[in-house]
Parts: structure tokens; sequence; C-alpha cells
């Protein structure tokens, strides 16, 4: 028997419609919910900024691979009698100091900047990534060594450290080729650029280690291995690739600034932090701005692309950024 | 609080021991014989030869030197230069140009980046946020040595407002246009960590309840809004101030400026132990130092915190 309603007291029940739980009804049920990357990718799908930087990488890409689609010009092939000479035929920007083909050597040189910026990416982000992991899940002592170990790395800024490490190689190695001088170049920024990864990953493992889904896979008997690279890295990964994508493009302008330090790649080396440094003197006397232009407008857009890449990227996979 | 600070000093020795350990061994490793080249081509007798070697501890093993090093370092004499001149009074007469040059910078970057992040952070979406979005990315993706030398061109060539070198005159007014230079990559990031901050915080609770509360807009803005959202770019200024006097060696080169960047560079090229690992010592301890400080300021920035 209901107890009588006294006046004021009256309670209004809402139909089904006008609550939160109509959102419920909605949801399909006999479908698989769609994964933290197919919901990034629909984001991502959406963002102007992630088109814009993929159409760029592909060109870039496609200049990697054959630059020859886009010059017939050889950048090694340099005649004095060219020097400073101006845009002709089959030579769009005109020629540098020695006489070689400004925009050949840009296009050419995409490949040293590209390599030293994608190889370094690889070794910080496995350096990085591993040792965060290791020591967000296990703690104890190897978190504690990990983390003094990089913090002595990580207090060493990275610019002086890389011009320590490269004035040793260069010594050893005065002469070493593009590929001897990229790896000098990946070892030193690597070596220590990994800390900063390190403590990203970290802190992302010790968040994603305590949620519900680690311990339901702990509890039906899942081992700490398949735990560690099942669950929580891939759900622990999103920042790390977020730092990485943006820092490619940090390490392209480091090259470029070791270059112009003299400390980079040799200058035997096609590369655009190269080609930059030497065309100061040209800019300085009013001689020629196309020798500088060229290579720097190249570089500023590769840089620009990686950087909106991560940064879309980051959008779609950070859920609490995609209500705002 | 003050268990805390002591803590975190104490634990900034590993890490001074380990990167002068590091610095120490990557400049050992380099080949060569810089001694002999401070002879350059003059013939020299190899008595002289070990006699300047054992000067510099260059004759003891590895790990000696740097105990040799750290020995003298802890009652601050930090070994000589190869042009014979103590190394503490190098760093003491580059060291205050250096500093100079990175507060300014950081004062620029700090007081720039933060007016347009919160400008931007409030008007999100409008034409003054994307003008900042564009320019801070454009910023950061051009190297600081072009920055350095098309300023240095047209503001101090060309237009000569400012002196193209900075040389032996180190006064305000000379080290501005370095100082700007040195600020920008900064400031781009400072207006972008600023302006998702300002932007994310005025939608949060205490904010709608800062409103409803009836307080002026401007109240809300710099008490509520401001205090909050300065938290990482707090961070990021604090750690920027060691990133500032590394990214000096880059300024200063360009701009001729006789400060600690110079001084490491031209000691890295003659493989000048003593002066190279005197530098780094001083940037890590900056660096370790800022840290703490930063460390500290959060718990008055952010009253949830509070140091056990």
């Amino acid at each position: 028997m209901p107890k009588p309603t006294l006046p004021g007291q009256e309670r209004y029940v809402a139909p089904i419609d006008e609550t939160p739980l109509a959102a419920v009804d909605s949801v399909q049920v006999d479908e698989a919910p769609a994964s933290q990357w197919k919901e990034a990718w629909k984001q991502l799908r959406k963002n102007p900024m992630f088109w814009v930087s993929s159409v760029l990488l592909t060109i870039l890409t496609i200049i990697i691979i054959a630059p020859g689609l886009f010059t017939n010009a050889d950048p090694r092939f340099c005649e004095l009698s060219n020097s400073l000479g101006p845009a002709e035929a089959g030579h769009p920007f005109g020629f540098d100091k020695q006489g070689c083909d400004v925009w050949a050597r840009t296009l050419y040189g995409a490949r040293a900047s590209v390599a030293v910026g994608v190889l370094t990416t690889l070794v910080v982000a496995l350096l990085g990534g591993l040792t965060g992991a290791l020591a967000g899940f296990k703690g104890g002592l190897s978190d504690t060594f990990i983390s003094r170990v990089s913090d002595i790395f990580f207090a060493i800024p990275l610019l002086l450290a890389a011009i320590v490490c490269l004035s040793a190689v260069n010594n050893w190695f005065p002469d070493r080729g593009f590929w001897g001088g990229v790896l000098a170049v990946v070892a030193a920024l690597g070596l220590f650029g990994w800390p900063q990864i390190t403590r990203i990953m970290r802190g992302s493992v010790l968040e994603v280690k305590n949620y519900e889904f680690v311990d339901a896979a702990r509890a039906i008997g899942a081992s700490n291995q398949r735990n560690l690279w099942r669950h929580i890295v891939p759900n622990a990964i999103s920042p790390v690739i977020v730092t990485s994508t943006v820092s490619l493009g940090i390490f392209i302008v480091a090259e470029a600034t070791l270059s112009f330090l003299g400390l980079g790649l040799p200058f035997s080396v096609v590369s655009w932090g190269n080609d930059i440094s030497s065309a100061q003197e040209l800019v300085r006397s009013g001689t020629s701005l196309n020798v500088m232009f060229v290579p720097v407008t190249a570089l500023v857009l590769t840089v620009l692309s990686f950087i909106l890449l991560g940064d879309s990227v980051r959008d779609a996979l950070d859920p609490k950024a995609r209500k705002r | 609080m003050w268990w805390y600070a002591a803590r975190r000093i104490l634990q900034t020795i590993p890490v001074i021991l380990g990167s002068t350990l590091l610095i120490y061994a990557l400049v050992f490793l380099r080949p060569g014989d810089p001694i002999r080249a401070i002879f350059g081509d003059k013939p020299v007798s190899d008595s002289v030869i070990e006699q300047v070697r054992a000067q510099y501890n260059f004759d003891q093993p590895f790990l000696l030197q740097w105990l040799l090093f750290l020995k003298g370092a802890i009652t601050l004499d930090f070994g000589q230069s190869f042009t014979g001149r103590d190394v503490s009074d190098l760093v003491a007469e580059a060291f205050p140009v250096t500093i100079k040059l990175a507060l300014m910078a950081l004062v620029i970057e700090a007081v720039l980046g933060i007016v347009a992040g919160t400008i931007a952070g409030l008007r999100k979406g409008k034409l003054f946020d994307s003008t900042m979005l564009v320019t801070s990315l454009l910023v950061i993706a051009v190297p600081i040595f072009v920055f350095g030398f098309v300023m240095q061109l047209i503001f101090g060539v060309k237009l000569g407002w400012f002196p193209p070198t900075v040389g032996g005159n180190t006064s305000f007014y000379n080290l501005l246009l370095p100082a700007i230079v040195l600020a920008l990559v900064s400031f781009a990031y400072i207006v972008r960590l600023t302006r998702t901050s300002v932007a994310g915080n005025l939608t949060a609770d205490h904010v709608r309840t800062a409103r409803a509360k009836g307080l002026s807009e401007g109240v809300v803005v710099r008490r509520h809004v401001l205090r909050n959202s300065l938290i990482p770019t707090v961070t990021f200024l604090g750690a920027d101030l060691g990133a500032l006097m590394a990214g000096a060696i880059v300024t200063e080169g360009i701009f001729n400026i006789p400060g600690i960047g110079n001084l490491a560079f031209n000691a890295i090229k003659r493989g000048e132990t003593p002066t190279i690992v005197s530098v780094v010592t001083i940037m890590v301890l900056v660096y370790v130092l800022t840290s703490l400080i930063v460390d500290l300021l959060y718990a008055w920035l952010d009253p949830r915190i509070r140091y056990a």
C-alpha cells in the first residue's frame, strides 16, 4: 500500500527519452567496440591539419626516393664558371658560389636531413620507450636505477652534449662519408635525447598500470610479460608517439644547427644544414638570397609538417581535448 | 617543505657526479694530443711536453683525472686553461654575461609569451589566436641560427638599430637583439602551453563557480584562470633557463658575445678538458637548482600541492 503523497511531495518521473539512459539504449550491443586507434583514425580524418602535413610528407618521401624526378641537374656537378649564376632553364633557382645547382642540392639534401631526423627519433623512442616501460612497470630498484641514470643524461643540455660528442667523433673519423656522418649525429643526439621519452613513458605506464583492465587480465591469469606487452604498452604508448613525431622535426633543426657550428654532417655530404651555413656569406654581402632561401624553406616546411602531424595525432588520441 | 628541499638537494649529488664523469669520458675519448696541439708546428722537447701534461693531470689515468678535478672543484679550483689562466677566472668573467643574456631572454619570453598565450586562449578560434598559432609554429620550425643571422642582418646591418655584434661592451642595449633571438623559440612554446591551459581552464568547475559568485571577468581571469593555467608555463620556464644557457652557444657565436657558450665552444674545439667540464658542471647546477625552485613554486601556485 503506497503512502499517501503530501502536497509539495509529488514526484515527477521523467519519461525515458528525457534521461541520459536514452543514450545507453542507442549503443549497438552486438557490434564490437571501436579500438582506441580506430577511434583516433576517425578523428584524424576530419582534421585538415593532418591532411596538409600528410600531403607535404608524401611529397617529401617522393623527393627522397627519387630526387631525379624533379631535376635533371647533378647536385655534385659544380662548375666555377657558373658561380652565383642566375636562374636559367633546368636550373630554377640558379647556382651557389661553387657553381652547384641550388635546386638540385636542396632536393638531394633532403635525404641526409630526414635520415638524421627519422633515425634519431627511432633510437630515442626505442631506448626511451623500453627504459620507461621497464621503470614504470617494475618499480622498485629498476625504477630508481633507470630514473637516476636518465637524470644524469637529462641534466646535460642536448646541444652542448652533442657538440662534445661530435667533436670527439670528428677527430676519430675526419672523413666519414654519408652514412658515417649521419650515424655520428644520430648517436650524439640519441645518446642524450632518450631520457625525455623515458620520463613520458614511465609516467604513462604508471597511470595505465592501475587501470581495471590490467587487473582483469591479471585475474584471468595473464603473465607479467603478456600484461606488459599486450595490455599496458599499447595503451601507454600514445604520448610517446606524439612527442616523437614533434621531436622528429626538432632533431632535423638540431642537425642543421650542428652543421652550422661545423660539427654536424661532414662538408662533403649534401645537406640542408651545410647548404644554409655556407650560404650565409652570400646573403650577408647581398650577393644572392636564393642560395639560402631555398634550403631554409625546404627545412621549415619539413619540420612544420612533422609538428602539425604530431599535433593532429595528439588531438585525435586525447579524448579530453576532443570534447572541447 | 624544508625536508623535501633537503632531500632534493641530496639527490642532485649523483646527477652532478654522473654528468661530470660522462663529459670527462667523452672528452677523454677524443683522439690526438691536445698538449701537442698547443705548440702547433713549433719544435718542442719531450720533457716540456711531459711537464705540461703533468700540469693538466693528463698523465694520470682517466678516473684519477676526474677525481682530481672533483677534488679541486670543491675548493673552487677548476684547473687552468691552455692559455695558463685559471678556469674559475674565465668562468667568472663569462658567466655574468650569459646569465644576463639568458635572464633577459627569459623575461622577454615569459612576459610576451604569457600575455599572447592568455589572449589567444581567451579568444580561442578568433583571428588573434590563429595568427599566434601560425607564428609560433613557424618560429619553432625555423632554426635559431637562421633567425639570428636574418635579424642581425636586418636590424643590425641594414637598419642599424642595434649593433650587429656585441664584442666587449655587454650593456643591456647591446644584448637586447641577441636576447630577443634567444627568446624566440621558447616564446613559441610558452604561447602554445599557456593558450592550451587557459582555454582548458576556462571551462573548469572552479571558474564557473567564480563567475556564479558574480566576480568580475577580470578577477575571474587573473585569480582563477591564470593562476591555475600558469603551472605548466612555470615548469617550462624553470627548465628553460638551463636550455637558454645552452642555446646561447649559437646566439653568442653569431653576435660574438664573450659568454659561457663561446667559452665552451672554443674549449671543445681545443679539447681543453678543465674548461669544458667546468662549464658543463655549471650548466647542470643551474638546471638542477632551477628545477628545484620550480617544484617549490608549485606549492605557492597550486595550494592543493603539499610537500610532506
